[in-house]
């Protein structure tokens, strides 16, 4: 048997479609991957009697046509799949199996894709670590005592580990690309609406959004191509031609104006980060590209006016966790409020509560103006610095997070400390634009660290362009002893 | 604007959360620098500032007004923890 651990996706897909490897012999190979991988706790439901039968209805196909022909592929547990328990890493949750698919999974699967499994998360997305999943933390393969980052930890410590060719994760305000730096690989946040929304346990349904995780551009591209599309049953989904990326993937960026933004120099920054954005700013002036000084005046308003606008939104989505339509229901209580109440308390962890309790009281009559309706106010200011950068430039460059992946355990006692993760992935959120992870370098601990670059909204063909070329120079390579098998 | 233990049961109410009284302590503090670090946007003046609402630029699409699902009462109620064959059970509502 082949060894598809140093593979690509595309590798793969371009293996099966040529017939050198049949679909079986691939999704058995992660499945023992998978299977001695146990340490990592990056699964939480697995469903290889399921795989192995779809990969041997694939092998018996006439038509491998699909961008993804016969690839099995394991995804956050956050997109609900027919008959295939969706969890969102919650308790609530525990025993929930939807009887519908969700469209971006959908896509998947028409595109030829199998599922292997369900991914580990943060609780309904919320956390930056992976340690508020009901299902136990997920261990970065880079270290042993190591966060892989969230919320779709798992999505980034399975493909790290060579557990999956490629996955999906969702990103409300790093969840993708914050991971993605933290265990070497290449995240991408899309366009609010270029991906539906439909089938994904929501979070903050104005700023959560689908991505591609992979592990170099190329992938990156063929699976925003197989995922995103427009979608009736999301009124928000954007209804536009698809676009061919993979194919359209070229690293010509000469003569592009890049930006960089001052504001992203914060206070305390490792110099390890200060270094490999010098770094990958003179790879892109080696390419061609004129490298251009630009303001975002009101990042530092960024975080704030998240933990407003999420949380607020989370509250009134997560309204819908009663114990009465699905999901868990307390046996306390003497009457229908007492039972929502302790199967709410019982069935949500401690940070899900943090910001259920925030968003009720920022969206409570008295409270409104002062917070919410200012959060939506800077929003504004925020989205207003980012069209009025990009009249002047194709993208952005900022490194993805603050520092490289840190312990477990580490950020657990001070929320704000956790939330200043996303100090760098938050702002494209607000603004509803694309934006790419892609690793950069190592810090002096032998850890990965990402690079960001962000465009206007529908400009991912040019964000994954530009990747594309530096990712040639950057040459990032990352060999793991595979310590946890 | 800080939150205190009372506050924060008030919120838990409206939330429908039950709340174990010995972590209203902590959690109180947690709310408090939560709502703290968000205060910063005070800082700025948005008197003129537009809130907004929606990110995507467009009006939503009308669609013709015909049923395309139906008939899957038995999906619907699979997952529920408590139901017969044809409803959700509750908690006695009325006396």
């Amino acid at each position: 048997m082949s060894d598809f651990n140093k593979s690509s996706l595309s590798e793969i897909v371009n293996l099966i479609k040529s017939k050198k490897v049949s679909s079986l012999e691939v999704t058995n190979h992660f499945i023992k991957n998978v299977e001695r991988s146990k340490k990592l706790n990056s699964f939480i439901t697995t469903c290889f009697e399921e795989s192995v039968k779809n990969a041997k209805q694939f092998d018996s196909k006439k038509n491998f046509d699909g961008l993804l022909s016969g690839v099995p592929l394991a995804v956050k547990d956050l997109f609900c799949t027919k008959n295939v328990k969706t969890t969102a890493g919650s308790k609530i949750l525990e025993n929930f199996t939807p009887t519908y698919e969700s469209t971006v999974t959908r896509n998947l699967w028409s595109e030829g894709a199998i599922l292997l499994g369900k991914l580990n998360c943060d609780e309904f997305a919320m956390g930056s670590s992976n340690e508020t999943s009901y299902f136990g933390n997920t261990i970065n393969p880079v270290g042993k005592d190591l966060v892989p980052g969230g919320s779709s930890g798992g999505s980034a410590s399975a493909l790290a580990a060579n557990l999956t060719p490629a996955t999906i994760g969702t990103d409300t305000g790093g969840s993708i690309r914050q991971p993605a730096s933290f265990t070497g690989t290449v995240g991408l946040k899309p366009t609010y609406g270029l991906c539906s929304r439909w089938g994904i346990v929501a979070f903050a349904s104005s700023l959560d959004q689908a991505g591609p995780m992979t592990k170099n551009v190329e992938d990156c591209a063929l699976l925003l191509e197989a995922m995103s599309g427009h979608d009736e049953k999301d009124s928000t989904s954007i209804n536009k031609k698809n676009e061919k990326y993979s194919k359209n993937l070229n690293e010509k960026i000469k003569g592009l104006k890049i930006g960089i933004p001052k504001e992203y120099r914060v206070e305390n920054m490792p110099k390890e980060i200060d270094s490999l954005w010098k770094k990958g700013i003179d790879i892109l002036k080696n390419s061609g590209a004129k490298i251009v000084d630009v303001s975002l005046p009101h990042t530092k308003y960024a975080l704030p006016t998240y933990y407003i606008v999420a949380p607020a939104e989370a509250s009134s989505n997560l309204a819908r966790y009663d114990g009465v339509k699905y999901g868990y229901r307390s046996k306390k209580g003497k009457n229908l409020i007492e039972m929502y109440e302790n199967t709410r308390g019982e069935g949500f962890g401690d940070e899900v509560k943090r910001r259920i309790l925030i968003g009720t009281y920022v969206l409570s009559s008295g409270y409104y103006d002062a917070y919410y309706l200012k959060a939506q106010k800077v929003r504004r200011l925020i989205k207003n610095d980012f069209d009025k950068c990009f009249k002047n430039v194709d993208a952005i460059l900022t490194p993805s997070t603050p520092s490289s992946a840190f312990k477990i355990g580490e950020k657990t006692n001070d929320p704000i400390s956790m939330y200043l993760n996303d100090i760098f992935t938050v702002p494209v959120n607000l603004a509803g634009i694309p934006a790419i992870s892609i690793p950069a370098g190592q810090d002096e601990k032998g850890y990965p660290l990402g690079l960001q670059l962000i465009t206007k909204a529908l400009d991912e063909q040019k964000v994954l362009n530009i990747a594309f070329a530096m990712e040639k120079s950057i040459d990032f390579k990352q060999s793991l002893n595979r310590w946890w098998e | 604007m800080s939150i205190d233990k009372n506050q924060v049961k008030k919120v838990a109410k409206l939330s429908r959360i039950s709340l174990d009284d010995t972590k209203l302590e902590s959690l109180s503090k947690d709310l408090a620098s939560i709502l703290n670090f968000v205060e910063q946007l005070n800082e700025l003046d948005t008197k003129k500032t537009e809130p907004l609402t929606s990110i995507v630029d467009k009006t939503l699409e009308p669609r013709a007004d015909k049923i395309n699902d139906g008939k899957i009462k038995n999906e619907i109620l699979k997952n529920s923890p408590d139901k017969n064959e044809d409803f959700f059970i509750v908690p006695k509502v009325i006396e």
